[in-house]
Parts: C-alpha cells; sequence; structure tokens
C-alpha cells in the first residue's frame, strides 16, 4: 500500500509540471477524440484502456492479429500526449545490450590510448550507448516506450521486462541504479504468436485489439487515404471484412485495406470502370498467391455486393 | 486491505474477481485493485464502465472472451441464466471441470469438449506396456541429431569466432591497460524444433501407441518438442508428456485425448492447427513429422492447403505413413498423390526402429519425396 501511494503522488507531481498526462486523458472520451486528432480512429474499449493506462500508470499490452493497428495505436498515444515515440522492436534473441545500455568500446579504447598518463573514468557519459529502456528513463516525460511484438522475444528477455515494469529502474554494475524520476507510458504489443507470462499480462492494462466494424474501416480510410470518394471507402470496407470472413493464410489488414482503396481510386481514374478497379488492384491487398487463387473466382461477386 | 474496510459498494467488484478465479481465469489480487481504481477513475458512470474496466484490467484471455462475458452477465445483471444457457462448448468444458484440479485444467485448455469422465472409462481397457525397443538410446541421441541453426544469440568460444569487445574491455582494464589475449565470441548453434502430429483415429489404433511411446521419448529427449494428437480434434499434448515416468505420461495423455480410435478430419484439424497463431509458430522452421496414413475421407483440397501452409511453414515436412511398410506401397491415393509435390519425405511408419532411425537422420539431406517415389514407381 505505501508503495502505490508513493508511487500515485510522484506521478501527480510530474504530471503538475509537465501539465500533460492527466490533463490530456480527463475521460475515455477526451482521448478518444484526441487520438482522433492524431489521425487514429479508436473503439471505445480502446480508448477506455488507453485512459486507464494512463491514467493508473500501468503499461498497456496491446493484442491482436497482424494489421489491426496495434503499432499505429502507439505512434497515435504518443503523438497524443506530445512525446516522442522509443520503439524496441522485439526478436529472438534480443538481450541487454540491445534494450538496457551498451558501452561504446571503441571509443573506450581510443580515450584510454589518448590519456596516456592522465587518469581517465572510461564509464563516464560519453561513453554510455543508451538503448531504448534506458532512453526513456532518463526522460520519462518526454518519451513513451513502444516494445513491439513481444512475442518474438525469449522467456528471458520476457523476464528483464518484467523487472524494468515494476520498479523502473535499471541497474548499470560501472554507474549504479538509474531510477526514473516519473512513471514512463508504455506500450507493449504482441501478435500472440505465443503466450506471454502471466506475471506480465497481470502487471499491464490489456486490450484485445480487433479489426474495425464497417463503418469505422470506412472512416478509417477515409482518413488515411489520399483522395477516396465516400463511396469506395464504404464498398472497400464491406468487402475487406468480406474477404476477412474466409479462411485466408493472411486475412488483409486495415492498412492494406487503405491500400486497396488508393490503388483503385488511381486505376479508375486511369481509366477503368468500378468493379474492374477493384479487381484489378486486388495485389494490394491480398498478397499470398495461394490466397488470390482461393479468392479469385468469387472477388467479382465480392466487390458487386460491396458495391452495391 | 480488508472487505470490510471498503465501502458496501465495492464488494461486487471483489466478488467478482473471486468468482473468475473460482472458474479457472488467473486473476492476481493486484489486477482486482486495478480493477477497483479502474472503475473509480471511470466514474463509474453506466454498467458500461464497470464492463470496459474489467477488460481492461483483468485481461481475460481471448479464446475465453464469451466465458468471461458470460460471468460478467451473470454476476452483475444477476441472470444466473446467463452461465447456463451460454451454448458455447468452453463453457460446458468448465463445468465438467469443476471438480478437477488446477494443473489438470490448465492441460486441458486446448480443443476440449466435456466428458472427460467417460472417454477415461473406455480408455482404461488401453495399455501401454512397457518395452525396451530402443527408445532409451534415442533419447539420448535425439538433441545431439536434431538438425541445427544459428542462432542471434552468441557464446564464448576460444578459436574461430569475432571478437567479444565487452568482455575484452573488461578483462583489459582489470589488466590495468594490459592487453591479454582477446576473447572471442560467436554465434550459437540451437538444434532446431521438432513437431510431431500424430493421427489417434481407428485406423491407426495398432500404431497409436507406440507413436505416443515415441513422442514422450522425443519430448525428453529434444530441448524443444511440441507433441499434437489429432482424429476429428486436435489436441496439445507435450505438457503431459513432459512427466518424466512414461506410464504416468501416457496415462496422462489418454485421459486427455478425446477422440481416439475415431474418425479422421485430417484437412480441418491440420487446417484448426494453423489458425492457432501460437500453435502454427511452432511449426516455423522446425522438422514438421506427420504420423499418419494419410487417408482423407472425401474431398482432400483442405488436406491439400493444410500440407501446402505447413510446408511453407517448416524446415523439413515428413509423412510417416504405415501403409509404406507394405513393399507393394504406391503413393497411390488421389489424396497422397496431391501431397506428394510439397513433402520433404514420406517414410516408412510401420516400426517404431524405423522411425526412430529416420529422425535420428533428419539433419542428413535427402532427396525430396516425390523424385524418391517417382524412381520407385
Amino acid at each position: 500500500m505505501p508503495k502505490r501511494s508513493a508511487r500515485t503522488t510522484s506521478a501527480r507531481t510530474t504530471s503538475a509540471r509537465t501539465g500533460s498526462a492527466e490533463t490530456v486523458a480527463t475521460s475515455p472520451e477526451a482521448v478518444a477524440s484526441r487520438l482522433a486528432a492524431s489521425r487514429y480512429l479508436a473503439d471505445e474499449s480502446l480508448a477506455t484502456a488507453i485512459f486507464l493506462a494512463i491514467r493508473l500508470g500501468k503499461p498497456l499490452l496491446l493484442e491482436g492479429a497482424p494489421g489491426v493497428g496495434k503499432t499505429e495505436a502507439a505512434k497515435a498515444i504518443a503523438d497524443l500526449l506530445g512525446r516522442d515515440l522509443v520503439r524496441l522492436q522485439c526478436y529472438e534473441g534480443i538481450d541487454a545490450a540491445h534494450a538496457l545500455y551498451e558501452w561504446n568500446y571503441q571509443r573506450q579504447l581510443l580515450a584510454i590510448r589518448h590519456a596516456g598518463e592522465h587518469e581517465i573514468d572510461i564509464y563516464d557519459d560519453r561513453f554510455l550507448i543508451a538503448r531504448p529502456l534506458l532512453q526513456v528513463l532518463k526522460a520519462p516525460e518526454k518519451r513513451v516506450l513502444l516494445v513491439d511484438e513481444i512475442d518474438r522475444s525469449d522467456h528471458e528477455f520476457e523476464a528483464l521486462l518484467l523487472e524494468f515494469l515494476s520498479d523502473f529502474q535499471i541497474s548499470i554494475p560501472e554507474r549504479g541504479t538509474i531510477r526514473a524520476t516519473a512513471q514512463p507510458i508504455v506500450i507493449l504489443t504482441s501478435n500472440r504468436t505465443r503466450e506471454l507470462a502471466e506475471a506480465l499480462r497481470r502487471r499491464c492494462v490489456y486490450h484485445w485489439i480487433t479489426y474495425p466494424d464497417a463503418e469505422r474501416e470506412a472512416a478509417i480510410i477515409m482518413l488515411r487515404a489520399g483522395d477516396v470518394a465516400q463511396a469506395t471507402a464504404r464498398a472497400v470496407a464491406s468487402a475487406v471484412r468480406d474477404i476477412r470472413a474466409r479462411p485466408l493464410a493472411k486475412p488483409p489488414g486495415i492498412a492494406e485495406a487503405v491500400e486497396w482503396a488508393n490503388a483503385a481510386t488511381i486505376l479508375e481514374k486511369g481509366g477503368s470502370p468500378w468493379p474492374e478497379a477493384f479487381r484489378r488492384a486486388i495485389g494490394v491487398l491480398i498478397k499470398d498467391e495461394e490466397d488470390l487463387s482461393y479468392i479469385a473466382p468469387e472477388l467479382g461477386r465480392i466487390v458487386e455486393e460491396a458495391l452495391a | 486491505m480488508s472487505a470490510t474496510a471498503l465501502p458496501q459498494a465495492a464488494a461486487p467488484l471483489l466478488g467478482f474477481g473471486r468468482l473468475l478465479r473460482h472458474f479457472g481465469f488467473p486473476v492476481a489480487p493486484e489486477q482486482v485493485s486495478g480493477f477497483m481504481q479502474a472503475v473509480t477513475l471511470l466514474g463509474p458512470r453506466s454498467m458500461n464502465d464497470i464492463h470496459e474496466a474489467a477488460l481492461a484490467t483483468l485481461a481475460p484471455p481471448p479464446d475465453r472472451r464469451d466465458e468471461f462475458e458470460a460471468h460478467f452477465q451473470s454476476h452483475f445483471y444477476g441472470s444466473t441464466a446467463a452461465v447456463v444457457e451460454g451454448d458455447s462448448d468452453e463453457e460446458t468444458r468448465i463445468k465438467d471441470d469443476g471438480g478437477a484440479s488446477d494443473e489438470a485444467s490448465e492441460v486441458v485448455r486446448q480443443e476440449e469438449g466435456g466428458e472427460l469422465a467417460s472417454s477415461a472409462e473406455r480408455l482404461s481397457a488401453r495399455d501401454f506396456q512397457r518395452d525396451g525397443d530402443g527408445l532409451t538410446a534415442f533419447r539420448r541421441k535425439l538433441s545431439a541429431a536434431l538438425p541445427a541453426r544459428r542462432s542471434f544469440r552468441t557464446v564464448r568460444t576460444h578459436a574461430r569466432g569475432k571478437l567479444d569487445l565487452r568482455r575484452s574491455l573488461r578483462e583489459i582494464v582489470s589488466a590495468d591497460g594490459d592487453i591479454p589475449s582477446p576473447l572471442l565470441r560467436r554465434r550459437q548453434i540451437v538444434p532446431r524444433k521438432l513437431l510431431m502430429l500424430i493421427d489417434v483415429s481407428g485406423s491407426m489404433k495398432l500404431h497409436t501407441s507406440g507413436y505416443l511411446k515415441l513422442a514422450h521419448a522425443a519430448v525428453q529427449g529434444a530441448d524443444r518438442a511440441e507433441i499434437f494428437t489429432f482424429g476429428t480434434r486436435l489436441t496439445r499434448i507435450t505438457s503431459a508428456l513432459r512427466i518424466r515416468d512414461r506410464d504416468q505420461a501416457l496415462a496422462r495423455v489418454a485421459a486427455l485425448v478425446d477422440d481416439w480410435d475415431g474418425g479422421t478430419r485430417m484437412g480441418p484439424t491440420l487446417l484448426a492447427f494453423l489458425s492457432v497463431p501460437r500453435f502454427s509458430a511452432f511449426a516455423r522452421g522446425a522438422m514438421v513429422v506427420i504420423l499418419s496414413d494419410a487417408l482423407e475421407r472425401g474431398d482432400h483440397a483442405e488436406l491439400e492447403m493444410a500440407m501446402r501452409r505447413l510446408s511453407a511453414r517448416a524446415f523439413r515436412l515428413t509423412l510417416a505413413t504405415p501403409l509404406a511398410g507394405d513393399p507393394r506401397f504406391q503413393p497411390a491415393t488421389s489424396a497422397l498423390r496431391a501431397i506428394l509435390p510439397v513433402l520433404d519425405d514420406l517414410v516408412d511408419g510401420s516400426s517404431i526402429a524405423g522411425l526412430t532411425e529416420f529422425i535420428l537422420s533428419l539433419a542428413r539431406p535427402a532427396p525430396a519425396a516425390a523424385a524418391i517415389w517417382k524412381r520407385v514407381s
């Protein structure tokens, strides 16, 4: 109990100083409208999760299929808070030297040689390369940390991250412990290719992102695509929804839908009539030969239904 | 934090956490307190706020979301009917599992649909005899025999490596600037994963017990092995096979699998396997060994698609069929002919000795299955 109250007070003093996190997130609706201003349309549930993560001072864990906009959500959150996004892309074998800090050994060696007889502190700041976690720790009010695709990393890295997320501190043997002056905002994303540790899920505010409904997707297409008519966006949204319901190896994501709307519009301006333009632009929507041959016979019908 | 110190309105929130825990959701105390904080933060202006707060803080796994909704309905709206009438498979399963231990229910989580008691009864007739069939030797040799790949991790080495600046510099500093011999590191070599999919349908009845023993030896011997059974359903049995004692492990498997000696729906179950991202990640870059006669009833289009996708993910895709034990065997059925081009190996699965020998030879390159069987025919 005392730990938590200490944490909330420190968060409060921070927001008073910067005037950002708590004033920005006054309610889920305020979060949603600010996200929309950063060109990200969140549904009510996601906006609530983001609001809670900011106000409770917990990391936000976003899970969902590839292409539903997890990383985009993180970018929008950083934008909404007016902070820089520091992205840590996970992969198998990622370790402390990639995530926390690393010494610049080449410079250290040079400095030792250059110093000659003089004394030199080779663990000075200028030899320290801050990796994403340390970068965020140093300026929690200016940066938002995105740990992307955490399901790709190994269990050991998850454990390391767990330690970081619970105390927000990093120990460097040569320098001592560096502690965050305020609670940093952290977003984790996962494609759920493997189950994450319970301890990690427990510590976070959780949200499972699904594909948006047709109406919202049409709005997203209008917002993101360059020059697309409302009717086109609607048709694309409804056709993509139809296509996703089929057993494809790689269901199209939102970005692909936007691209499809763009490509079809360009083709239409180049002289292809409507249903034909959609059919010819299918390569930007479905990028798997097998899926293409699966969907090809039905595509005409899907597009016509969507256009109706 | 005792329940009496809380305002009365908070009691249902606390109770909801307890209810979820009772039904096997992992809910930690800090999640419940987070839930209450979240509800306070949101107002709450409506029941919807409480619902959103519960979703965000209690983090139900996506595959149990429907069940979670039903519990939410029944707890906060008092409609007990929601839980009883919820017609999804998982709800019935939970009720059957009520008396089972935590450990067991965790293992049973995959595609399972109730009636554990009756299937155990039927299965008590099966016995997995102990015999020295060379599986101990197989277990010992396996991890070294699997093909390897280079990992992104590095290990220390004394020869043939790149300079390890981090350690070298430390050495130099501790030696007051003297430069001792440089320290080296190189990328680690890790064995590939082994994924076995075992057909437990009626037509494979003679062989399943032997295959499961083999699978047990594989799980015990290899660093990363995953075993699934399929018939009309798909069941992950890896965790059951991790038990060291073979008889115990196999008894656990017997209770776990519901579709012994039934029909086969090979195509659909393999597609189901691929559609779960967590499972299909097992197949990526792995040695995939399917132990089945591939006798698919009816249309084999789904089987073909599933095999093509598997082979695109796998490092090497093998079909071991007991039918190939017959010297006159030809891949002549239309299903086999269709999948032959995507197979790396089509081998004899009729004897355990032959299979162990084959699995131990997986690291050595071999001509594609289609080339071998064309030559024979």
